[in-house]
């Protein structure tokens, strides 16, 4: 019998290794590579605008906690997503969401298009204890969100962070105007990373979203959060045909 | 094993351990490769069929298509993919629910319920609606939660149980409104307007703290009359509800295990206050039909006006 040619990867560890990252790369590559260049497959749509402290913040718990375990947050394409869910997920969507929770693991519902479905005041309840609300609910209680002050002293370098990522949140004078002219006043001055600790207690504040004014809690921020998901594009903009055409 | 290795000799690895192991060198076997070969073709041709390879600034388009209906609509056709596929569903679905949402859009309320058919269509619809959107807060067959969500199916209304009111709180949600007395008032006057409260309904209160509570319910100090009317029977624009009908949504007091508990849930109440009721806004989320089919899916719960 003849002898196998890949003898010599076979029985050489150095040889091996190259191999085997050059096989991986190529999957990567072929993967990643063509989301620099295809420019026709992002939707050209409005509204999308990076989170706000607050929001980043609840963010950052949801992940903490691990509610990506049991919740994904993208609506498929298929009907009967779209009607339960809503409509489904663009990719300018998620474009500045570092990392993404797109996911395909639902013990729960897919939460990305929950914003503005129910009350603060249910989000509360409902994560204090959701079998209050939804007697068959298997899901966790997180009572401890609600006593817990959120920890606002790292929002800063938080957002610096993402923005070293490409987020667009501003540093300076000049990205700040940048940031104005691409999503009007109101939204550029909660992207500016000095004034973001007083951004999120004030927002915190004038939302009140956990009930409870006095104090800035981990549940404030979560709530605010969740809030948000799914809200930033107006599809009433958009005709269904046009978003077709972006795949 | 022995007799086999006799009958075929194979290659070995060349290494031999404590003496006597070694190592086949076995070819793959046959099937094995084959199988392999197929995916490879499998995958040639779905990269033909379907969307796939990028190829400078764009990609592959794949070569079958599908049509559907543009707003405008023309029939119009776009290379394979699922937004295309799911858009043409959709419009496939609509176009068999079509007469009966077109019944519904045109038809007046009380004419939907009279016709069994279109009652029926509107039970299991609607049903399906209400367990996605409103089951989470009213709970799925519309009882509520004290202290928390209204009870829809009892003729007991914030604002109002007619068809009209009910696609209204719909359409625009509602955030009842109560301001906290706990400043505003002493821990006494709080308490005699409990009991006074309780007395509307009938339950076990204190005669002579009801009377004073009485008073002062139609008092400028309280103004409570001004919301719940002077009957203290509610005034349904503005959600404030009914204090004599034995209904009680915030305050638990038929959770409440004796007197001291129901007066205790009453004073909460009234020391407070109430800005926590928010029925979201369905407008936009859900559509026009879909908002008029859930009016008379809630209508027909039983408390219907
Ligand atoms: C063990 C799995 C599990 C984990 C972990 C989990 N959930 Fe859930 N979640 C569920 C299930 C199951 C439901 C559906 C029943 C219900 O509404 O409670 C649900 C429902 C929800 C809903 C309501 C969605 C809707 O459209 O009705 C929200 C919002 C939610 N979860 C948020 C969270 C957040 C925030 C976290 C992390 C703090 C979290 N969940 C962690 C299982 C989970
Ligand atoms: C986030 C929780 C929540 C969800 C989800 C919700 N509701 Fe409500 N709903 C409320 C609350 C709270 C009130 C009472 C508002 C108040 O007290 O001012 C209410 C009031 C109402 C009323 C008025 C009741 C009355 O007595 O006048 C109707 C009708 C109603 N809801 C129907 C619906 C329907 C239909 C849906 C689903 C499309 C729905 N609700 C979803 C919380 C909710
Ligand atoms: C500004 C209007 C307003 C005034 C003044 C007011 N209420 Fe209310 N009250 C409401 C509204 C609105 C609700 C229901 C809140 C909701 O549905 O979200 C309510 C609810 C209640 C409830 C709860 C009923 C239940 O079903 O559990 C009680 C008890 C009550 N009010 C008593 C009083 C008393 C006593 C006073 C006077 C001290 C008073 N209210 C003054 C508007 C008012």
């Amino acid at each position: 019998m003849s002898k196998l040619k890949h003898e010599i990867i076979e029985t050489n560890a150095g040889w091996l290794l190259v191999a085997t990252m050059l096989a991986i790369s190529v999957g990567g590559l072929v993967e990643i590579t063509p989301l620099f260049m295809i420019d026709d497959t992002m939707e050209k749509v409005d509204g999308v605008r990076p989170y706000t402290p607050l929001e980043q913040r609840g963010r950052d718990i949801y992940i903490r906690e691990g509610c990506y375990t049991c919740h994904s947050q993208m609506v498929r394409p298929f009907r009967d997503e779209q009607l339960r869910y809503g409509h489904y997920s663009l990719a300018a969507e998620s474009k500045y969401d570092h990392p993404f929770q797109w996911g395909s693991k639902r013990t729960g519902p897919d939460l990305a298009r929950v914003g503005g479905k129910y009350s603060n005041e249910w989000h509360v309840q409902h994560l204090i204890k959701p079998k209050s609300v939804v007697p068959e609910s298997v899901m966790p209680n997180y009572p401890w969100l609600l006593t817990t002050p959120l920890d606002i002293s790292d929002v800063g370098d938080r957002l610096r962070a993402l923005r070293a990522t490409g987020v667009p949140y501003s540093a300076n004078a000049e990205e700040y105007r940048r940031n104005a002219e691409r999503f009007g006043e109101d939204v550029a001055r909660q992207l500016h990373i000095p004034d973001a600790q007083r951004n999120l207690v004030a927002q915190a504040q004038a939302g009140n979203f956990d009930g409870d004014r006095s104090s800035v809690t981990e549940m404030d921020a979560l709530v605010a959060y969740l809030q948000v998901l799914g809200t930033m594009v107006d599809f009433r903009q958009y005709k269904p045909e046009d978003l077709v055409k972006y795949r | 094993m022995a007799n086999e290795t006799a009958r075929t000799p194979v290659q070995t690895t060349g290494h031999v351990w404590d003496g006597d192991l070694q190592e086949y060198n076995n070819p793959l076997p046959v099937w094995w490769i084959y199988a392999f070969y197929v995916t490879i073709a499998f995958a040639v041709i779905y990269w033909i069929i379907y969307p796939s390879w990028p190829v400078g600034s764009g990609f592959l388009k794949g070569v079958g298509s599908i049509s559907y209906v543009n707003q405008q609509g023309e029939e119009e056709s776009w290379h394979w993919n699922t937004r295309a596929k799911l858009l043409r569903e959709t419009q496939a679905a609509a176009a068999l629910q079509r007469p009966y949402y077109d019944k519904i859009a045109s038809l007046p309320y009380d004419q939907i319920t009279k016709d069994p058919e279109l009652s029926s269509f509107v039970l299991s619809a609607g049903k399906a609606i209400f367990s996605d959107n409103c089951a989470p807060c009213h709970q799925a067959g519309g009882q509520g939660v004290i202290g928390h969500f209204p009870n829809l199916t009892d003729d007991d209304w914030l604002y109002g149980g007619t068809f009209e009111k009910i696609s209204e709180s719909i359409h625009k949600g509602r955030r009842g409104y109560m301001p906290p007395f706990g400043e505003a008032l002493e821990a006494g006057q709080i308490d005699a307007l409990a009991n006074y409260v309780l007395s509307l309904s009938g339950l076990k209160a204190d005669a002579e703290k009801a009377a004073r509570g009485r008073e002062l319910f139609h008092s400028h100090a309280a103004a409570c009359y001004y919301c719940h009317g002077d009957d203290a029977k509610g005034r349904q624009d503005i959600g404030a509800p009914n204090l004599t009908d034995k209904v009680w949504l915030w305050a638990d007091v038929p959770g409440a295990a004796d007197d001291a508990g129901r007066l205790a849930a009453v004073r909460r109440v009234i020391a407070g206050g109430l800005d926590r009721g928010v029925m979201p806004a369905w407008e936009g989320r859900l559509s026009e039909e879909q908002i008029k089919l859930l009016t008379v899916y809630v209508h027909e719960l039983g408390g219907g006006k």
